[in-house]
């Protein structure tokens, strides 16, 4: 078991191309952290320079307290899941998940021991003379899983793991692999692009964008204090309002309507941040910070509730109601102080509380 | 589209038939001609019905040949072809799947040219470097061996072609899942990509066994000592027999025996061979 610490990891590639742009973060052992942002935010590269996939053009990972930047992949006592899986197509399942076992001139009746073992926690007992090509999705992700486990690795390493699983099993794998990594206790990192994934799996949530880390924290802290506009953008669905205000003499304007009384902040524009689901209808919301009307452009259905999609004063907003909206619609809102996120408007920088 | 009309069947099977009568019409006058006896085609006629000398010319052939058309016996010339088939097709698949593997996976310098330098012998098959080659061979002394016999045909850059295409195919997560496992590059060419090549490594066999079977110009020139005769080339040698008319019988009696193994080749891997050429799965 060990903690992953990755201390101002710069990636250039040869063309030139900065993927990662000074990157630290320390995962403590036993956590499972979640590596999130959109494509080209270098959160795949973090994860193979930790893998040893790729080489780091500066700064340094350390696991378990070990540099492990001039390592070789199969030194520094990880295992990795990757998107296809890749399982050895010829190979049967039980060959794929002992073949690193061999490599490392582990004992044949410990391999046996190891792979039963892991073959019983993922329920792949019966598939273990099947060829990969005769499994399907769901169970290829489990022997992927099992080839990690096996290993009995220092962490795991997950590229986007289930992305290529259909909705429902997507789901169930997210809760088995938490299960998993709970009970055997190894530090992971996981890489995905779906904030719900890691929203719903994350001990540590690490937000990236542009290779630079945005925001680390616990997934609930993250979504409540979004530590930028890009973090209050991309984490929640559907995603946080961001509207442009004014702030004149420690008053927040919106549209010419004071919300807030902020005290210590600078006269000019700041960015006011509201979720869909803090919006209420009508004046229901305790000590409404903001109340508007907003015009219906069109609706989305959800079936447990509706999207509700409009503009006030020339401001797109999205809004979560319960009730029956039609198009065309005006719809009166408010939201609470404590609901409201502030942000500069210049940086993206979280404001105040 | 599936047509269900009579007349267009019957149109359909009477072009194959008609094709597998082109090919097959001569095949079937040369094994008529191996079981008459010799004084049959003195009229210039070929029968048309097997005779009963079949035995007869097979055993002589096979065992003694024509001593005085200087043909050996053919089941030495057999053996020598077979040996230079087998020797040009492993030869041929061993080097170009270790070129391959060193062209796709490999950052070397010079790694471009080397490919470009493989590409290029695609030019020159022996046929067109066929006198200096022969120079290089007689220089060290490979006339009448099984070396001179397969060495100068045993580069392939089309086998190379193949296997750097089937290579390219592989994803990337294998091999690095195959690092993580451990697997230096040696044993990841050994455990990972010849398994995964095994249908295409078949088709490969089964062409160049053809090719090394019936080359024919080259061991022509180099075999001297009747013990390196290869068959095909040695049909050549009984037909051009002097002062005497050609065993038309015995002839065509080495012809059949020299067509018989890349058949059971080809028979024996057929459904690899057609799984190597039309799969795609990886």
């Amino acid at each position: 078991m060990a903690a992953i610490e990755i201390d101002s990891v710069v990636k250039t590639y040869a063309g030139g191309v900065t993927a990662v742009r000074g990157v630290s973060v320390t995962i403590p052992d036993g956590a499972f952290a979640v590596l999130v942002g959109p494509s080209g935010c270098g959160k795949s590269t973090i994860l193979r320079m930790v893998a040893g996939l790729e080489a780091i053009t500066a700064g340094e990972v350390r696991i378990g307290g070990r540099r492990v930047n001039e390592l070789d992949p199969a030194d520094r006592d990880i295992a990795m899941v990757f998107q296809n899986y890749a399982l050895y197509p010829h190979m049967s399942v039980r060959d794929n998940l002992s073949y690193g076992l061999r490599n490392r001139r582990v004992a044949r009746d410990e391999i046996a021991r190891r792979v039963a073992a892991a073959a019983d926690t993922l329920q792949i007992g019966a598939l273990l003379d099947r060829k990969p090509r005769a499994l399907s999705g769901g169970q290829r992700q489990r022997v992927a899983m099992g080839r990690a486990i096996v290993r009995e690795p220092a962490a795991f390493l997950f590229d986007e793991p289930l992305s290529n699983l259909d909705a429902k099993l997507r789901v169930q794998m997210r809760a088995e692999i938490r299960q998993l990594q709970r009970r055997l206790g190894t530090t992971s990192i996981y890489v995905t692009h779906d904030q719900q994934e890691a929203m719903t799996m994350a001990d540590t949530l690490i937000v990236l964008n542009g290779g630079r880390i945005e925001q680390v924290g616990a997934p609930l802290g993250v979504y409540r204090h979004p530590a930028t506009t890009f973090v209050a953008a991309f984490i929640g669905s559907p995603p946080m309002n961001l509207l442009s205000a004014r702030v004149e003499g420690g008053r927040v304007l919106l549209e010419g309507a004071e919300i807030l009384a902020v005290a210590g902040l600078a006269d000019g524009p700041v960015t006011v941040g509201i979720r869909p689901e803090d919006l209420a209808p009508g004046a229901s919301a305790p000590d409404p910070a903001v109340a508007f009307e907003l015009a219906v452009d069109y609706v989305e259905e959800l079936g447990n509730g509706r999207l509700v999609h409009g503009r006030h004063a020339g401001q797109e907003m999205t809004v979560a109601v319960a009730a029956d909206v039609a198009l065309g619609d005006r719809l009166a809102l408010a939201a609470g102080r404590d609901r409201l996120h502030l942000f500069d408007s210049a940086s993206g920088r979280r404001l105040a509380a | 589209m599936v047509e269900n009309r009579p007349v267009l069947d019957f149109l359909a099977h009477l072009v194959l038939a008609l094709g597998v009568a082109l090919v097959a019409f001569p095949v079937w006058i040369a094994f008529v001609a191996s079981t008459h006896a010799p004084t049959r085609f003195l009229t210039g006629l070929v029968p048309l019905l097997p005779g009963d000398n079949l035995v007869e010319t097979y055993r002589t052939m096979l065992t003694a040949g024509i001593s005085t058309s200087g043909a050996p016996p053919v089941a030495g010339m057999l053996w020598n072809s077979l040996v230079m088939a087998v020797l040009i097709a492993t030869g041929k698949i061993a080097i170009s799947l270790t070129s391959a593997f060193a062209i796709v996976y490999f950052r070397f310098p010079l790694r471009q040219l080397a490919f470009w330098l493989i590409f290029i012998t695609l030019m020159l098959p022996v046929e067109v470097r066929i006198l200096p080659t022969f120079e290089v061979v007689a220089g060290l002394g490979m006339l009448n061996s099984y070396a001179g016999l397969t060495v100068p045909l045993i580069a392939s850059a089309t086998a190379t072609f193949l296997f750097r295409q089937v290579f390219l195919t592989i994803p990337d997560e294998l091999t690095e899942a195959a690092r993580i496992d451990g697997a230096g590059p040696m044993k990841f060419f050994r455990d990972i990509m010849i398994p995964l090549s095994r249908t295409n490594i078949a088709a490969l066999f089964v062409i160049l066994f053809i090719y090394g079977w019936n080359q024919y110009l080259w061991p022509l020139l180099i075999t001297t000592d009747d013990g390196y005769y290869t068959i095909v080339a040695g049909i050549k040698r009984m037909a051009e027999a002097a002062e005497s008319d050609p065993k038309w019988n015995y002839i065509m009696a080495t012809a059949m025996m020299a067509m018989l193994p890349p058949v059971l080749v080809v028979l024996a891997m057929q459904r690899l061979f057609v799984k190597g050429l039309v799969e795609t799965e990886k």
